[in-house]
């Protein structure tokens, strides 16, 4: 299954792996940080109905 | 019904939120199918060998990273002209994206230059033009960082991001202006006899169409947690102020 890269095999792995590599930790990174802000928010405004 | 609606940020976290599965599904599907097909079932070209897979991820990559500072300069412009918020948020939201596109576009450079050049770097009008979009990234982004005021912020990187717009231009152009240097022309043309084989087109295809759904994805949710970001710190300061 897997093709044969020959001579350029390193070029051709360590593109695909730095290039997927980033991508997931951006998405990744996104994900964590929607999650983190969104809670914080629902948390202040609940502080705020609270305290009128 | 007016595209300014999507400047209210209620209602434009109401349309994303709808709209981000399906962007973010299409885009799974587009990136892998295309980096399957370009990847496993792709020849070899005849002079790049093997090489010639760096293709699917290298050239996407590199498009977006411009058009990523493309659309950082409308929105900045809105911002400008007509002082929506959403838009200024857009822009700072799409800046880490655009900085990860440019990066992998510069990395996959280096391994693809290497083999075929003899070099990973080369002073060429074209790649350097291409880091110094880069620098314009990290510079974009830590301006916003360093300075507290969003509004103050919004003013000094949407002229910052004006002025980089050059090096967006230059780095897509530069082949063509000094018609020097290691790097060649466009590999994609819609002219069929200088556009790359149809057996490498098609997979690219997919991959681009990838690379454009994750951008819009990402800017998508980016934006919405930067919009709950600003209403945070607005609450917290009202709440310091009582």
């Amino acid at each position: 299954m897997m093709p044969d890269l020959g001579k350029y095999a390193f070029a051709v792995l360590a593109s695909y792996g730095i290039g997927l590599g980033l991508i997931v930790i951006l998405v990744v990174a996104s994900v964590l940080r929607a999650r983190k802000v969104r809670a914080e928010l629902e948390q202040i405004e609940q502080r705020s109905k609270r305290h009128g | 019904m007016s595209i300014w609606e999507y400047a209210n940020p209620v209602k434009f976290i109401r349309t994303t939120d709808v709209v981000l599965p399906w962007i973010s599904v299409a885009a799974v599907l587009c990136l892998v199918t295309g980096l399957v097909w370009g990847f496993f079932f792709t020849p070899d070209d005849y002079r790049q060998g093997s090489t010639v897979k760096i293709f699917y991820l290298h050239v996407p990559a590199a498009m977006m990273a411009i058009n990523a500072w493309a659309m950082m300069l409308v929105a900045s412009l809105v911002w400008i002209v007509r002082r929506h918020h959403v838009s200024a948020l857009a822009a700072r939201a799409a800046a880490p994206v655009g900085a990860t596109f440019t990066v992998i576009a510069l990395a996959t450079g280096a391994l693809w230059g290497q083999p075929m050049w003899g070099t990973w770097w080369a002073w060429d009008p074209r790649l350097t033009s291409f880091l110094v979009l880069f620098l314009f990234y990290l510079g974009y982004m830590a301006l916003w960082a360093a300075i507290e005021n969003d509004d103050t912020a919004a003013d000094l990187t949407s002229i910052l991001c004006l002025v980089g717009s050059v090096f967006a231009i230059l780095s897509r152009y530069a082949v063509l202006f000094w018609n020097q240097g290691l790097h060649q022309g466009a590999s994609l043309s819609l002219d069929k006899q200088e556009n790359v084989s149809d057996v490498f087109w098609y997979p690219a295809l997919v991959c681009i169409a990838g690379f454009v759904l994750l951008f819009v994805a990402l800017v998508f949710l980016r934006t919405q947690t930067e919009i709950r970001a600003r209403r945070s710190r607005a609450l917290l300061a009202r709440e310091r102020q009582a």
